[in-house]
């Protein structure tokens, strides 16, 4: 079985449109999607709506989102938002 | 309330979904946030708050009906300019206090989503202060107002709102419920990522907020009293009074509600309020009002009445004022329901109560205080300091304003410098957690990071130690002019008091007080300070063993001391610096303690320990104002030892190293003496048992009892100790001997890993295992690896047994296994009681010291065999290599 991947390296200021991209990946591919957030330090509340609809995305598409290196302050946002279990993460 | 829950449709349950989803997420995004980045953003919404006071204020006034317009433009601006006056410099982020002489810090954590009840009463000056706490603590707020004064919320939040956000605030940090309903409420008290509910208002708003089983700050009415006492200054207290019930039609809870005053001055100040625009209402007209006003129900004042102007009031009900009347005084002769305007008025209408006498005014006061106030405020008026303490003992309440009007004064940060707020913590009293000014502290989880602090430690020793033959010669240099010798008779019949009397200076008038060769007991240690008062001593010389020196020990002690109280003085302890009982600091004068010791084991002579027999049990005394002043070390008075008691002694000198070296309490001070007694014990012991008159080996094992003292004194001992004097005493076997059946197991035991770690600041690791092996290695025992040296240091323990004749088990001292049965159970608690193991490497379990008990009953860790000294080491017992 194949699978699909997307990988993007998201900016700390262009958050929301690599989520955007994300999405559009996921939605016309499936399969996972791998965002490099080694450089994003902070979120913020359309971030976190982006986040929640990438997600919801995958899950509809059987797909999966892979976070990678998020800063431990944006980590803390995604559990505080619920929003960590529904993503994998990679150191 | 889940009845009411149960009522909300699909649609509305969505809509306060969203609302909590969008506060939960502005509440997350707020957790990355820094104190600087808050601080950016809390200025400008004060200065919109502050821009838009009188607005604010006129929608609250029109909107609600309640209260008086320029009052609330008041409330506005104090919510704003007061509350950031006192958060501007506050940090609320991060770490915000350190304590490094503590290894504390506090960190400050945001709680997340609050749900905020506001009043009617005080609507946008509520929300203002509300919202500018939480930006400062970084949380986000869903406000449920007031469904009476909802439309001045909304907008009072929106202000707030657009200026945060406009400065860098997280979207969606405040919301307010649209058209509040008490289901609304009820379903997000009990939602599961609502944190916090900060409830302002009513008994019922309250009481829903602590039934919810969420955290809660509850803060809601109060029945103020004053007592406006005869010193006071009648014209300020007048005045402050009007001012504080007046202000805002009366509508803080904190504001004055039943003014109690001294009969002397009744009738003046009733005169001066009805001067500055009061009408003082005749008792038919008290009646009226009370008739109209409170609910005869509910007692309770009826909503009609609430933040009303006086002659509004004064109108309706039928009463005839002046126009200018500010507020309307009632008369009341007691307290109580069947006093209907005793309760709650948040309306310009004050009760008033002619009290006869500064008791019964604070009688009243209390009784006002605890019919529906208690915890909230209380006010008095005097300048008897005697009377202004009294009353704040006396009252119930998280506020005690004196000399100052109660409603403004409460507020904070005006009339005083309490915290300002517009929500009061009522205590307990109020049904509420705090009795604070409720302000950002309580919007924060306050995390407190401890690190680790080694507490200091010490070394502490007799500040002169004579050693070595004729050592006794140095009592010549201790002048002295009445000096009790304690002694026991034996060492009276071999003339040893004799060489000390010689050795006295001359002109010493010398007392001999020989007791028995045994433990003292109170009676004992009476008759010495009978001989001790009688010769008006100032010097005691301590000859003998352990038991003379501690009975001379605690004569000293009652005779400094004569209030001491042994028994409370052995009460229990955990840490010696932290102990219950302090020993008396005041002595009626200084008696000089020298001790001669005629054994070599117990170290006595060094130590802080005594142990005295009180009431058929032993109390066992420790402090350092017990250790002698001056030691003194002379092999004379040894040299006749028995064989018996020269190898008894000497393993509980040995003993005492050993436990003092893996002591939780050793430190490189108690290290070195630990490590040369043993040197010196397992050297000269064997020669001092088998020659007795070599005068070298004597004198090295009586250096060697005093040097493990030296650390003992300081380190402590452990297992060993507490399970022999457990046994010795139950078998009225010899401590020295109940040491040395049990040593080599409890140094298994303590090389073991053990069940239970013992806490201990000043340990990095566990080293009991590690320190065996140093003390192997010091004697040249050899062996590879850690296991083996301990197996080495217990082989040449039980060598040294033997060599000195000691049984080699408790059941060799002829105990049988019945007898021995039946006593474990008791011998194991008895030694868990004793507070020896404190310091032990390894916390002793029951069943571990039954255990050992056992161990030591069949006798040897190392099987020994008789013809090859062949080591066989019961493996479960050790420590695996570390």
């Amino acid at each position: 079985m194949t699978m699909n991947a997307v990988w993007l390296k998201v900016e700390g200021g262009r958050v929301v449109p690599a989520l955007q991209e994300a999405l559009e990946a996921l939605d016309m591919a499936g399969g996972e999607v791998l965002l490099d957030f080694s450089l994003v330090d902070r979120i913020d509340a359309t971030a976190i709506r982006a986040m929640e609809k990438l997600a919801a995305k995958a899950r509809e598409k059987a797909g999966k989102v892979v976070l990678r290196g998020v800063h431990v302050d944006v980590y803390k946002v995604l559990k505080l938002t619920k929003l960590a279990p529904r993503l994998t993460f990679l150191s | 309330m889940a009845e009411n829950v149960s009522e909300l449709s699909v649609d509305r349950i969505a809509y306060l979904e969203g609302l909590v989803s969008q506060a939960r997420t502005a509440a997350a995004v707020f957790t990355q946030y820094t104190q600087e980045d808050v601080d950016r953003i809390v200025k400008p919404m004060v200065l919109a708050g502050l821009e838009q006071a009188h607005y604010l204020a006129r929608l609250a006034f029109e909107e609600t009906r309640l209260g008086v317009l320029e009052d609330k433009v008041m409330k506005n601006m104090v919510a704003t300019e007061f509350v950031y006056n006192y958060i501007r410099d506050k940090r609320t982020v991060g770490p915000i206090r350190e304590f490094p002489e503590s290894g504390l810090v506090e960190i400050a954590e945001p709680m997340g989503v609050i749900f905020s009840l506001t009043p009617i009463t005080n609507p946008t000056a509520t929300v203002l202060f509300k919202c500018i706490m939480a930006i400062k603590t970084r949380n986000a707020v869903i406000f449920g107002p007031h469904p009476a004064a909802s439309r001045c919320c909304q907008e009072a939040m929106k202000i707030m709102y657009e200026a945060a956000v406009k400065h860098g605030a997280p979207e969606g940090v405040f919301t307010c419920l649209e058209s509040p309903t008490l289901q609304d409420n009820a379903w997000l008290m009990h939602h599961k990522d609502v944190a916090l509910i900060d409830a302002t208002g009513g008994r019922g708003v309250v009481k829903a907020a602590y039934s919810s089983g969420k955290p809660a700050l509850g803060v809601g009415a109060g029945n103020t009293p004053v007592y406006l006492e005869k010193s006071a200054n009648l014209d300020m207290a007048v005045v402050d009074i009007i001012t504080s019930k007046t202000f805002d039609n009366g509508t803080i809870c904190a504001s004055e509600q039943t003014v109690v005053i001294d009969d002397e001055i009744y009738d003046l100040v009733l005169q001066k309020f009805a001067e500055l625009g009061a009408h003082i209402c005749s008792q038919k007209e008290a009646a009226i009002l009370a008739r109209a006003v409170i609910d005869p129900e509910t007692g309770n004042a009826r909503p009609m009445a609430i933040g009303q102007k006086a002659t509004d009031i004064a109108r309706v009900v039928g009463l005839s004022v002046p126009p200018n009347t500010k507020l309307l005084i009632a008369p009341i002769q007691g307290v109580g329901r069947e006093h209907p305007l005793s309760v709650e008025k948040l309306f310009p209408l004050l009760a008033v109560y002619r009290a006869r006498s500064v008791d019964e005014a604070l009688k009243v006061c209390l009784d006002v205080n605890h019919l529906g106030g208690r915890g909230h405020t209380a006010v008095v008026f005097s300048n008897n300091d005697e009377v202004i303490r009294k009353f704040g003992e006396t009252v119930d309440a998280g506020r005690i304003i004196v000399n100052s009007p109660g409603s403004i004064g409460a507020l904070g940060g005006i009339y005083n410098d309490m915290v300002p707020t517009f929500s009061f913590g009522c205590g307990t009293g109020g049904g509420n957690s705090t009795t604070d000014n409720v302000s950002v502290y309580h919007y924060l989880n306050i995390k407190r990071m401890a690190w680790r602090t080694p507490t200091h430690m010490w070394y502490r020793v007799p500040n002169q130690i004579y050693f070595n033959r004729n050592a006794v010669e140095n009592l010549g240099q201790f002048p002295s002019r009445s000096t009790i010798i304690v002694t026991n008779p034996a060492l009276e019949q071999f003339g040893l008091v004799e060489i000390v009397r010689r050795h006295l200076p001359p002109g010493t008038l010398v007392h001999v007080t020989a007791i028995p060769d045994a433990e003292p007991n109170t009676k004992i240690v009476m008759q010495g300070l009978e001989a001790l008062n009688l010769y008006k001593a100032d010097q005691i010389v301590a000859l003998g063993g352990g038991s003379v020196m501690d009975a001379a020990k605690i004569m000293r002690l009652k005779y400094e001391s004569p209030d001491a109280d042994l028994e409370e003085l052995g009460a229990p302890f955990l840490d010696i610096r932290k102990r219950v009982v302090r020993f008396p600091a005041a002595k009626i004068g200084h008696v000089r303690l020298i001790a001669i010791s005629t054994t070599s084991g117990t170290g006595s002579e060094v130590t802080p320990f005594a142990v005295l027999s009180d009431k058929g049990r032993k109390v066992t005394l420790v402090d350092y104002s017990l250790s002698p002043d001056v030691a003194i070390i002379d092999p004379q008075f040894v040299m006749s030892m028995p064989k018996g008691l020269t190898a008894d002694t000497g393993i509980d000198c040995l003993t005492h190293a050993l436990e003092a070296g893996v002591s939780v309490y050793a430190s490189p001070y108690t290290d070195s003496h630990a490590m040369q007694a043993i040197r010196m014990v397992f050297q000269y012991l064997p020669i001092a048992y088998e020659h007795p008159h070599d005068e070298d080996a004597r004198t090295m094992m009586h250096n060697a009892a005093c040097i493990a003292a030296l650390a003992f004194s300081n380190a402590s001992v452990g297992v060993n100790h507490s399970l022999a004097h457990a046994f010795g005493a139950r078998f009225h076997v010899a401590h020295g001997r109940a040491n040395a059946l049990l040593l080599p197991h409890v140094i298994a035991y303590n090389a073991a890993v053990p069940t239970k770690f013992m806490p201990s600041p000043h340990q990095r690791a566990y080293t009991a295992h590690k320190t065996y092996a140093r003390m192997a290695d010091m004697l040249g025992l050899g062996g590879q690896t850690i296991e083996d040296k301990v197996k080495n240091l217990v082989a040449a323990i039980e060598r040294l047994l033997d060599q000195v004749g000691i049984p080699r088990s408790i059941a060799d001292l002829g105990i049988s296994k019945e007898e021995f049965e039946l006593a474990v159970p008791e011998l194991a608690r008895v030694a868990f009681d004793d507070p020896s193991w404190r310091t032990n490497p390894r916390m002793p379990l029951l069943s571990e010291l039954a255990e050992l008990l056992w161990k030591a009953y069949y006798g040897r860790a190392i099987q020994v065999t008789a013809s090859e000294r062949e080591l066989t080491y019961d493996n479960e017992c050790c420590v695996a290599q570390s």
